[in-house]
């Protein structure tokens, strides 16, 4: 009897393992079935995996209540409560997409990103580097992609019919006021900023975001680097200077310092490189920077930057007027600038941007007409007399900023915030004869900005978008509406819109103006398709740019050349296309890019809509990239061209009105440039030395390159404004101590 | 009948705490077997990754089940075709992987794992990868050697990594060999802690090292 009981209850308890087959489907919300998801019944081993037609089955021998959950990373797990009894069940789910990063578009239209991490960088940090046209400057590594001029004569980006000046650049959300080292007349100076400062760059072309303003073409906008991976050293020698710095990484990799150095003179470089002016100032740079960066328990960072230069150049070149004077230009620089960035998380999934930067630049310049022997010419012709003067620009910049930011799920996030710029910039103007004349402009310009970003699916997302300014100098308020569209016709392909109002003030060399004054204008409407897979990216673009009321100029009192009134208007349009493949030659990179530009214009002093002087109807740039690993060696080439740009000699009639009374156009311009790099650590992990060796020679095939044209005071004679020299050779090596920190790592774990 | 049916009770439960971790054992025995034939039939690992990711939700405490769920996952990522998909298994092993982590911190095998992980991101684009997850992967074979001096896994992976690393970047068999026949002689001594506990990767360095002669 007992036994009886014995084995009845066992019979029991091994019975209820009987088994129950379940088993179903699973496919996503628009009934395409899944592959890959896991089934599991909560908190047991029992599930399965579903096949490639999304089915799944597998046997229990749980009983009653459960939870069957499917899940697969991309799509939102789905928990269905079932019941177990004796008979099979069949349960099919579904399960919605996730908009994830991985997966939804990328609101594209009119912007450039180049950056190591995120999906849709069309250039990576080092390309900036490897261009052999770039110089390693900035700004020149994206003259070889579609909308940009390549201009020679000066220095910044001409994006898209518009003036250097239509560009903006921002470091961490900053406006940086004196990014290139000051102009000199003829010559394009580079960035102030060592490329290895930032992580990522966007450079857009058009329709940017409401975060931005001031800027008729473009932005440019770099973001500065986070901790550093080690503590490291580095020295670079070469033929134009030397520099050192360091970043130190605190030892719980929570914050860093660094502080670097540069000391830059051409004495060498010209006297081996012969320059068609003749330097009695061997340009000299000094350039100092600190910086340091703290990462806060929320995972945000505080950064500074504090950057201090001085630099100093002269040159004398034949005066156009004359066969035997010279005019001895000189220009000594000190320029200062500070950012301080926070950014954080500050609870509720809200995130705060905010920043403030400072920043001073002081030039002194002169000029004097000399005779042959180098003295000054002291001959009484107001022709000659009045190139002598000394100029003294002083100039304080203060900007604060701050940004809210809200996250919600799938992407979606709201922003907002405000800008205060201010700027104060004097002007001391001596002439030949000592009248001084002083000018000072000051302005406070203040903005308030709010955008969102919806996806309503992953394959399509607008960003809209709101700008509200404020500026002292022409006391009116200007709204600039921003919308741009995205969406994704196929696996890798999106099309994408965006269409922006943007406004700006008058450059600062063309104030005070003679009367009441507005904001010049123009809209952007541009259309992109890109397809990119890892290996290729093709990318093209239409846009359409109409500008409203842009300044026009006439002469002061004093004779200078300042803003009259807004009744200048033009209008750009064309086509662009970039084509990246890094897959087709083995161990080859190439990129060529074309631009297409339709652009006329009436502003400053021209007589009627023309194209303008710095733009050409066709650019192209071809970009090459091979690695040759037996010898650890990079070989870069770049060829620019671009089709001959018009210029003109613009002077006032006899009825005191502007007029062309000489017009021609450029030879096409065309430049092959060539760089080595020689890695010869690369990929030795036992040694903590870094070298790269750098030679880069600008303009290989020693092609003439016309810029533009000077006239005579009287248009009789006209002179070609050409490079300083024929080519030039860079020879330089950079190397890196890295304090290896890998051991003590292990040791603070342990 | 008291005693009994106390005696019963006893027994029966007795069966079902066997059962549970006999259950355990068990399963983790047959997804091993099933993880040692999926790497002809590189498809099935993610089928064997989830039943381990299964047994490791349902266990809560046990850490080998989502050392072999991470271990299986980056497998896949490495003989996966399509590399724009490595990444996100990759992704998925280090979110199994962090979860063992915090069951038993400072395992040797599962820095194995991570300098696995790393090398899987970095395959995806050696050349812009190389200095970040280069750095992360070494780092972690050489915590892994530190934390067990007798793991001979990280040896292994350190040798084979060396193997398939070019001559020029101090790679190559001459590198690897010393590696590789360190990791031998430690696999000749290395005892796993139990029947499901990480002993794979003797045949490997075994093939590796007849490559490399």
């Amino acid at each position: 009897m007992k036994q009886l009981l014995f084995f009845i209850l066992l019979v029991a308890f091994f019975d209820s393992k009987a088994q129950v087959i379940i088993s179903g489907r699973i496919t996503d919300n628009k009934n395409k079935v899944l592959f890959g998801v896991s089934i599991v019944l909560k908190n047991t081993y029992d599930g399965a995996t579903t096949d490639s037609l999304g089915k799944y089955s597998f046997t229990t021998t749980e009983k009653g209540d459960q939870l069957l959950e499917a899940s697969i990373s991309g799509y939102n797990a789905v928990a269905q409560k079932i019941t177990i009894g004796s008979l099979s069940i069949k349960q099919d789910l579904a399960l919605k997409e996730q908009i994830t990063e991985l997966k939804a578009v990328v609101i594209s239209a009119g912007s450039f990103e180049a950056s190591d991490k995120n999906k849709g960088a069309i250039l990576s940090d080092i390309d900036i580097v490897t261009t052999p046209s770039a110089n390693g400057d900035i700004t020149s590594a994206f003259k070889s992609l579609p909308g940009t001029q390549q201009v020679g004569e000066s220095e910044g980006l001409f994006v898209r019919g518009g003036t250097a000046t239509e560009s903006k650049i921002y470091m961490d959300g900053n406006l940086v006021n004196n990014f290139f080292f000051s102009s000199t007349p003829g010559i394009a100076t580079r960035g102030r900023f060592n490329p290895f400062l930032f992580k990522g760059t966007v450079f857009s072309t058009g329709g940017y975001s409401a975060l931005y303003g001031q800027a008729l073409s473009s932005a440019l906008i770099l973001e500065s680097k986070d901790l550093p991976e080690k503590t490291e050293a580095d020295v670079s020698i070469s033929v134009v200077g030397v520099g050192g710095g360091i970043q130190h990484l605190a030892k719980d990799k929570k914050s860093s310092w660094g502080v670097s150095f540069n000391y830059t003179n051409l004495w060498l470089a010209f006297n081996v490189i012969k320059q068609k002016q003749d330097f009695f100032l061997v340009p000299l740079a000094k350039q100092g920077d600190v910086n340091f960066r703290i990462k806060t328990k929320n995972g945000g960072f505080i950064k500074y930057y504090g950057y201090l230069s001085t630099n100093k150049t002269g040159y004398r070149s034949a005066d156009i007027d004359s066969l035997v004077l010279k005019d001895a230009f000189s220009i000594d620089n000190i320029n200062t600038y500070q950012n301080i960035n926070w950014k954080d998380r500050i609870g509720n999934g809200w995130r705060i941007n905010t920043g403030i930067s400072f920043s001073t630049n002081k030039d002194n310049i002169s000029n004097e007409v000399q005779d042959a022997g180098n003295e000054k010419f002291t001959g009484n012709n107001p022709l000659y007399s009045y190139k002598n003067f000394d100029l003294v620009n002083k100039a304080k910049y203060a900007q604060a900023r701050v940004v809210f930011e809200k996250k919600f799920k799938g992407l979606n996030a709201i922003r907002f915030g405000s800008d205060y710029f201010y700027s104060n910039e004097k002007t001391f103007y001596t002439l030949y004869d000592g009248t001084k004349f002083t000018q000072q402009v000051n302005d406070h310009l203040v903005a308030a900005f709010a955008e969102t970003d919806i996806y309503l699916t992953n394959n399509l997302a607008t960003k809209i978008g709101t700008r509200l300014e404020h500026s002292a100098i022409i006391n009116k308020w200007n709204i600039a509406p921003r919308i741009s569209l995205a969406y994704k016709v196929a696996e890798n392909s999106q099309a994408s819109f965006a269409y922006g109002i943007f406004y700006q003030n008058p450059e600062r060399k063309y104030l005070p103006a003679l009367a009441a004054i507005d904001y010049s204008k123009a809209a952007h409407y541009i259309f992109q398709y890109t397809k990119q897979t890892k290996d290729y990216t093709l990318r093209t673009e239409v846009f359409y740019k109409k500008y409203d009321k842009l300044y026009k100029t006439d002469s002061s009192f004093n004779g200078r050349e300042v803003v009259a009134n807004n009744n200048g208007y033009g209008d750009a349009k064309g086509i662009e296309f970039f084509w990246r493949d890094k897959k087709t030659i083995k161990n080859v990179d190439y990129w060529i890019s074309y631009s297409y530009l339709n652009t006329k214009r009436d502003f400053l002093n021209y007589p009627s809509a023309i194209q303008p002087s710095f733009a050409a109807t066709h650019t192209a740039a071809f970009v090459f990239k091979r690695f040759f690993l037996p010898i650890k060696t990079q070989f870069n080439l770049s060829y620019n061209f671009a089709t001959g740009r018009p210029y003109y000699r613009i002077a006032k009639d006899a009825q005191y009105k502007y007029v062309i009374t000489d017009a021609g156009k450029t030879i096409n311009y065309n430049s092959m440039s060539f760089s080595v790099n020689y890695l010869p650590n690369i990929g030795n992990k036992n040694t903590k030395t870094f070298a790269v060796w750098v030679l880069g020679v600008s303009n290989v095939l020693g092609q003439n390159q016309v810029y533009n044209y000077n006239y005579n005071n009287n248009g009789s004679r006209k002179e070609a404004i050409t490079p300083p020299a024929k080519r030039f050779v860079f020879i330089g090596c950079f190397l890196s101590f890295g304090i290896d920190r890998t051991q003590d790592a292990i040791n603070n774990n342990l | 009948m008291k005693k009994l049916f106390l005696s019963t009770v006893l027994f029966l439960s007795t069966i079902v705490v066997f059962a549970q971790s006999e259950k355990f054992t068990d399963a983790m025995k047959k997804n091993l077997a099933a993880m040692d034939s999926s790497f002809k039939n590189p498809a099935n690992l993610l089928i064997v990754s989830n039943n381990f990711e299964r047994i490791a939700a349902a266990e809560k405490n046990q850490w080998l089940p989502y050392y072999y769920a991470a271990f299986c996952q980056v497998n896949y990522g490495f003989l996966g075709q399509d590399k724009s998909k490595t990444d996100g298994y990759a992704d998925k092993a280090t979110l199994l992987i962090s979860k063992a982590d915090s069951l038993s911190p400072n395992n040797s095998e599962i820095s194995c794992i991570k300098s696995m992980i790393a090398s899987c991101h970095m395959m995806v684009d050696p050349m812009q990868r190389w200095q970040e997850y280069g750095q992360e992967s070494s780092s972690n074979m050489d915590a892994a050697m530190q934390q067990d001096h007798n793991n001979p896994r990280p040896y292994f992976l350190k040798g084979q990594g060396l193997k398939y690393t070019p001559e020029q970047f101090g790679g190559g068999c001459a590198t690897a060999k010393p590696q590789l026949q360190t990791a031998l002689d430690k696999y000749a001594t290395f005892k796993p802690a139990s029947e499901i506990s990480p002993n794979w990767g003797k045949e490997r360095v075994e093939t590796l090292i007849k490559e490399c002669n």
